[in-house]
């Protein structure tokens, strides 16, 4: 059994100076999920590194929360394809060495 | 120290309003902005650059000293106490320091740690501290790569290694199975943020050296293995390297040049997945006999004769 750190989405607002209803349509869309406990909506220690990166976004470059989504979305398909590259490179490595 | 013209970097011209900058930084934060380009060092240096312009003549103030002096910047404070002089003289001044736009291209005093240049320290002071609206931009520091080589041994089995990475040591976990090129995220340890931004993120990147006997492909490996022709014909045992060890294995009799037979669960761990780990493809190479003595031709030729009776 693994013991997953929880901080209450309240905090992490005001330590981010963001409102509750941002992280909240963010896990509406899908993007983030949250722990709900009782009444009270958590962060999961891994979603941070992840809703901090949304955050950045929305602060820094006024993107909203659509716009996060596609983002996220083919940054994800840049990773997957990223991943393909290597390994295929990988691949054809092996076979160059063989001939 | 070189003079950094942030119109240029922002592609403005000096009569740009305050509309036309947000527009210029917005549009290039948004082609530049860390998160968008992960382990991208160059967009990271273009990014603070962007920053640094942005700061500098969005703030009404900054980007009056800015325009002011100019390419004369560092001549900034002896201009002012001339200009006192020949105001005192009740004489008027003009022309000095207000055209700079062929600017210098060397952004090289950029340290790249999340800070600004040397030029904005100099011109403005350390930091944004200054800015006179707003609240504090908070910035995310800049993300580090470090690049680490492993031999094939390295990677059949998870274990700690220490690393340098900009003077500090970080411990970390290699875990059994990383594949070369591929890249894992420490996160919260690159540069340090600025205003109390977050710190960027560790970027490793694992160069799995190729090795001599073993060729990999995923988690499987591959090794040639020489086989005598008696006991590729007879059968027999031949011994093998494994990556943990050598190990003793049946040949079939009558066995083929370049047939296959495979190990399982001798080749590579499978990236975190406990347990499970790759086959080793063992590739016969079967030698043919040279040197032979009269007795040992005689014996083939007996040999090749009674196959043709078969």
């Amino acid at each position: 059994m693994t013991n997953a750190t929880l901080i209450t989405a309240a905090d992490f607002c005001s330590l981010h100076h963001v409102e509750y209803t941002f992280i909240d349509s963010l896990s509406e869309a899908g993007l983030v999920e949250l722990t709900i406990v009782g009444q009270t909506a958590y962060v999961p220690d891994e979603q941070m590194p992840k809703l901090e990166k949304m955050i950045r976004l929305h602060h820094e470059l006024e993107i909203n929360v659509a716009g996060i989504g596609a983002i996220t979305h083919l940054l994800q398909q840049l990773d997957d394809i990223r991943e393909e590259m290597r390994m295929l490179r990988n691949k054809l490595n092996r076979y160059e060495d063989n001939f | 120290m070189a003079f950094i013209d942030y119109y240029k970097i922002l592609g403005l011209d000096k009569n740009a309003t305050e509309k036309d900058i947000k527009a210029a930084y917005r549009k290039l934060a948004r082609q530049y902005h860390p998160d968008l380009n992960p382990n991208d060092p160059e967009a990271n240096k273009k990014f603070q650059q962007i920053n640094e312009a942005n700061e500098v003549l969005s703030d009404a103030e900054k980007r009056k000293k800015y325009d002011k002096y100019g390419e004369n910047w560092q001549h900034g404070e002896e201009y002012e106490k001339y200009a006192q002089q020949q105001r005192a003289h009740g004489q008027q001044y003009s022309g000095f320091g207000q055209g700079h736009t062929q600017g210098f291209e060397d952004f090289g005093d950029f340290s790249g740690g999340g800070d600004f240049s040397d030029f904005f320290q100099q011109m403005f002071g350390g930091g944004m501290g200054g800015r006179s609206s707003g609240r504090q931009a908070r910035y995310r520091g800049q993300d580090y790569n470090a690049e680490l080589q492993l031999s094939l041994k390295d990677v059949s089995e998870t274990h700690k290694q220490t690393l340098t990475v900009n003077g500090r040591n970080i411990r970390i976990t290699i875990p059994a199975g990383v594949e070369n090129g591929q890249t894992i995220k420490i996160a919260g340890h690159g540069g340090p943020g600025v205003n109390g931004g977050p710190a960027g993120d560790l970027y490793i990147t694992f160069r799995v050296a190729g090795d001599p006997n073993f060729k990999r492909d995923g988690a499987n490996l591959h090794i040639t293995v020489k086989l005598d022709l008696y006991t590729a014909v007879l059968g027999g045992e031949v011994t093998i390297d494994t990556l943990t060890g050598k190990v003793k294995i049946k040949v079939k009799p009558e066995t083929q040049n370049n047939s296959v037979i495979r190990l399982k669960g001798k080749g590579l761990p499978v990236y975190k997945k406990e347990g499970e780990a790759g086959d080793l493809l063992v590739t016969y190479d079967v030698q043919i006999p040279t040197n032979l003595t009269e007795k040992q031709k005689q014996l083939f030729i007996e040999l090749a004769e009674s196959a043709k009776h078969k």
